[in-house]
């Protein structure tokens, strides 16, 4: 079976201009809405505490709030999850040093026709959420230096750049999702978006490895022809690889539970984002560059080794 | 063409034989159990059969008791029967005896000898309290400022100073002095006196005198030594609550991980790990024989009070002391105590130093007593809130041991030693007294509590993501490549027993987004075949013989997986070493995943592509 005719010749360099536009509009919509709407930040990085209790009959959310404020539990966010009788209360860390605590929480709102149990209590002190953000953001770099570092060795320094710009694109537009739509930005959200960046990388290297091979196996094209070429006969498995990945993603979305939803979503978007982003940025940046034969000829020395592989 | 050496075929037969004996251990389900460990003396003979009975007794049938580890473990049949028999158990025994539930393996004796053991499930997964500790170093630094301010202070006065003030400020330490020559003088004798602070003269417009500052080597022992020890403390604690398998950990410079699986009750956990511990120097009444006529006559001397040692007989008995009711010095006095060698006998000794006050004290009571004996009892008061009439009641429990009693050689004051130990107990008196007198204060920094009602759906719904990610890349791989199809759901399903078998042999923690990962790297490993799916397929199009396709296939690709998933890697470990929390579980399974699906993806696939293929010299069309 083929998805895709074997001699596909799209050609994906002539939208060049047009397709770098979209992405440069599409991370400014991003980089705005990060702006000037913000992330929905999680406990993890907030810092406060969340309560889940599992009510045995359906429980009334609004008058949760009322008797939570009435016993001193000031500015509580009750919400219900799945069934209506999982309930999941956050709230900030309440002044003048009253340790809250799930048991207390749980004390005032069962009641003894409606009790119930305790299945998760979340506190985090407020430095502690600020240092998870730092190391996020620290984890963050730590990746662009390293995929940078490791394109410019492997291939050539606008290599590096394209891949770079590429990735970075991936995630302010998967980041820049979690602002518009004011989801809920956690730290399984984080590595979710880390996950993308490896992804995003990985699927930008294919397409870059046969632009190489093909620079130095056929002198006659020009850079144009090459790149076109090139991610025409990676297309295939750009996109079956993609899929795959999906279809796991998507099982991890659907089964994986809430806590774990955050996450699959940031990783559904990416994959869908950063396979566009092989195709339709990072291919066209290099040309953009001025990429050429040249810049990969003195490295000799990469081919003896290919040829050592077995 | 299609060859593969005969020596890489062992190879990959004895990693599948090693991943499925190591991943073996984790179908073994795990029972619910209640765990009884001696705390003082030995186990007592025939207490499975009397734990038996008792359970038999209140209605409860035990799978099965025995002595496992030192330990005795009596498995139940169900997480209810486990709770009742804990409480059932708890009270009997009483406090010589921890009793903790737990999950007890099933796993047969002879894989765990050979070091095959199931996945450690993470809190996520199992239920249960974490706790992430804070300890104020900035505390212990004061506390030990106000220490060195006083011994400045006794210094001085020793050196008939006059017209000094040593003060404490947000600067460090102030000593105002009278005149120039009297700051010469001091600084000299205080430098040679306090190696651990840096002395400077005071800016001129805040008179004369000298700033003493802790210096940064010195600031550095008094907060690593302020987490060690508050490490110490803690295991000291959970150890008594009686949790199975706490984990206690350090984490980065200030912080303290705190994981007890299968605690819900978090209040009690919280007062125990909220205790405070003091010490008490007293003067020892009588001898030992004296104490345990004294306990059973019930006649105790009225300015002696009965306490007993921490350590105790074999049998478990305790040992009777008897102690003056006077307190000579206090924790708060005690500035220092460091295990070492005597100098002069060549035997282990602890050195203890006492602030200025205490000193004083010291002085008088041993002036009077040399070659009686001194005792130190351990203090410690936990917090407790019980439940009367379903109205919380909070008071303090008060535990005190003594840790050591020893005879007075000769007259001292701030300075001494105790001798007549051995290495470990003196490693271990030190570090006792250093928790009861130094301790640094902590705070709760981050705490999570999840019922096992949750951890058992977890666990459901991570190996439903997992099986169905598998379920949909196999069936589409079958359709999509056919034969090749198959091959690479071969190394597909290998790649999967691999990552069980590394985590569970380096002892990982599996938690949920742990599962994540697994599932992730499953859509990630695919890649490879893909590429070399696509190669195969490029070859015969562009008219190779099948055999030289699939061989170039697979040697074409493997430059760009190598790229691919080196950089895919990255990711991996930037989640492990910045992440915390779910970044890092994530990050863990996804950097094993990605290492061993290289040798999946290139190297098994292309030995079952050999084997199909490879014997067959005028193959004239490959499934792919």
């Amino acid at each position: 079976m083929e998805l895709f005719p074997s001699d596909s010749n799209f050609n994906f360099m002539r939208l060049r201009h047009f397709s770098l536009a979209v992405a440069a509009i599409l991370m400014f919509a991003a980089l705005g809405a990060m702006v000037f709407k913000g992330f929905n930040f999680a406990l993890d990085f907030t810092g406060g505490n969340e309560t889940e209790i599992q009510f045995s009959k359906p429980a009334d959310v609004g008058q949760m709030r009322e008797k939570l404020e009435a016993a001193g539990f000031k500015g509580a966010q009750v919400r219900a999850i799945g069934s209506a009788n999982d309930v999941v209360i956050r709230m900030q860390v309440q002044k003048g040093g009253s340790r809250q605590n799930g048991s207390d929480v749980l004390a005032v709102l069962q009641t003894a026709e409606n009790p119930g149990t305790l299945r998760d209590y979340y506190y985090v002190g407020p430095q502690v959420g600020k240092e998870l953000a730092e190391n996020g953001i620290l984890a963050v770099v730590f990746v662009v230096i390293g995929f940078l570092a490791y394109v410019w060795v492997r291939f050539e320094f606008k290599f590096a750049v394209a891949a770079i710009i590429a990735t970075m694109h991936d995630v302010i537009l998967v980041a820049g999702w979690f602002a518009f739509t004011g989801h809920e930005f956690d730290l399984a959200v984080l590595a979710g978006i880390l996950s993308v960046m490896g992804y995003s990388i990985n699927d930008t290297i294919v397409v870059f490895d046969r632009i190489r091979e093909n620079f130095r196996n056929l002198h006659k094209l020009s850079p144009y022809e090459v790149m076109n070429r090139s991610v025409n006969q990676t297309l295939s498995r750009t996109v079956i690889t993609s899929f795959v990945a999906l279809l796991t993603v998507l099982a991890l979305y659907f089964f994986g539970g809430e806590s774990l939803r955050g996450m699959a979503e940031s990783q559904i978007l990416g994959i869908v984002i950063g396979t566009l982003s092989s195709i339709f940025v990072a291919s066209p940046l290099l040309l953009l560059m001025g990429v050429t034969k040249q810049d990969l000829m003195p490295k000799a020395r990469d081919d003896a080794e290919l040829d050592a592989r077995p | 063409m299609l060859e593969f050496p005969k020596w890489k075929y062992a190879l990959i037969v004895l990693v599948l034989l090693a991943s499925v004996f190591y991943s073996l251990p984790n179908i073994f389900p795990q029972e619910p159990a209640v765990q009884i460990s001696v705390s003082r003396g030995q186990l007592e003979d025939g207490l499975p059969k009397r734990v038996e009975a008792l359970l038999k007794a209140n209605g409860i049938t035990p799978r099965r008791i025995a002595v496992e580890g030192g330990d005795v473990m009596v498995r139940l049949n169900s997480p209810d029967d486990q709770l009742k028999a804990a409480d059932i158990i708890r009270p009997e025994l009483g406090a010589r005896y921890t009793t903790a539930l737990n999950l007890a393996s099933t796993v047969p004796s002879w894989l765990s000898s050979l070091g095959a053991n199931p996945m450690t499930l993470g809190l996520d997964l199992q239920g249960g309290v974490h706790f992430l500790m804070e300890v104020d170093q900035k505390a212990a630094l004061e506390k030990r400022e106000n220490a060195y301010a006083e011994e400045i202070r006794a210094l001085l006065r020793d050196q008939k100073f006059t017209g000094y003030d040593v003060t404490r400020g947000t600067q460090g330490i102030r000593i105002a002095l009278k005149d120039e020559s009297a700051r010469n003088k001091a600084r000299s004798s205080l430098s040679v006196g306090f190696p651990q602070l840096a002395f400077l003269d005071l800016p001129a417009e805040q008179g004369i005198g000298l700033s003493a500052a802790v210096t940064p080597g010195e600031q550095k022992a008094i907060a690593d030594g302020a987490v060690d020890q508050n490490i110490t403390t803690l295991r000291n604690r959970i150890d008594a609550l009686g949790v199975a398998e706490p984990v206690i950990q350090r984490q980065g410079a200030n912080r303290i991980i705190v994981q007890l699986p299968g605690v819900q009750d978090t209040a009690e956990a919280k007062d125990i790990i909220g205790a405070t511990a003091t010490l008490e120097y007293r003067a020892q009444i009588g001898d030992m024989a004296q104490a345990a006529e004294a306990q059973r006559n019930n006649l105790i001397p009225p300015e002696a009070r009965l306490y007993f040692m921490r350590e105790t007989l074999p049998d478990g008995q305790r040992i009777p002391i008897l102690l003056s009711r006077r307190v000579i010095v206090s924790g708060d006095q005690l500035v220092d105590a460091t295990p070492g060698i005597d100098p002069q006998t060549g035997q282990p000794m602890v050195s203890i130093k006492l602030n200025a006050a205490g000193g004083k004290r010291m002085f008088n009571h041993t002036l009077d007593n040399v070659g009686k004996s001194m005792a130190v009892v351990y203090v410690e008061r936990i917090p407790e809130t019980r439940m009367v009439d379903g109205v919380p009641v909070k008071s303090v429990k008060i535990t005190e041991d003594v840790i050591n009693s020893a005879t007075i050689q000769g007259v001292f004051g701030k300075d001494f030693q105790t001798t007549g130990l051995d290495p470990q107990e003196a490693d271990r008196l030190s570090k006792q007294l250093k928790a009861g007198a130094l301790a640094a204060p902590m705070d709760f920094a981050q705490e999570r509590v999840i019922g096992p009602s949750l951890g058992a759906e977890n666990v459901q719904r991570g190996v439903t993501a997992v099986l169905f990610s598998f379920v949909f890349v196999l069936i589409f791989f079958v359709i999509y490549y056919k034969m090749f199809g198959v091959i690479t759901n071969m190394a597909l399903l290998l790649n999967l027993l691999l990552v069980v078998a590394v985590m569970s042999m380096f002892g990982a923690t599996l938690t949920l987004p742990g599962f994540a990962g697994i599932a992730l790297t499953v859509g990630m490993s695919v890649d490879a075949n893909v590429l070399i799916n696509e190669r195969i397929r490029e070859e015969l199009r562009s008219g190779n013989t099948p055999l030289a396709s699939i061989a170039a296939g697979y040697d074409k690709a493997s430059g760009t997986i190598i790229d691919a998933n080196l950089t895919a890697l990255l990711g991996g470990i930037a989640m492990a070493a910045f992440g915390s929390g779910p970044i890092r579980g994530f990050g863990i399974t996804l950097i094993i995943g990605i290492l061993t699906s290289m040798f999946t993806a290139v190297t098994v696939s292309r030995a079952i592509a050999t084997l199909i293929y490879g014997r067959r010299r005028k193959l004239t069309k490959v499934s792919v």
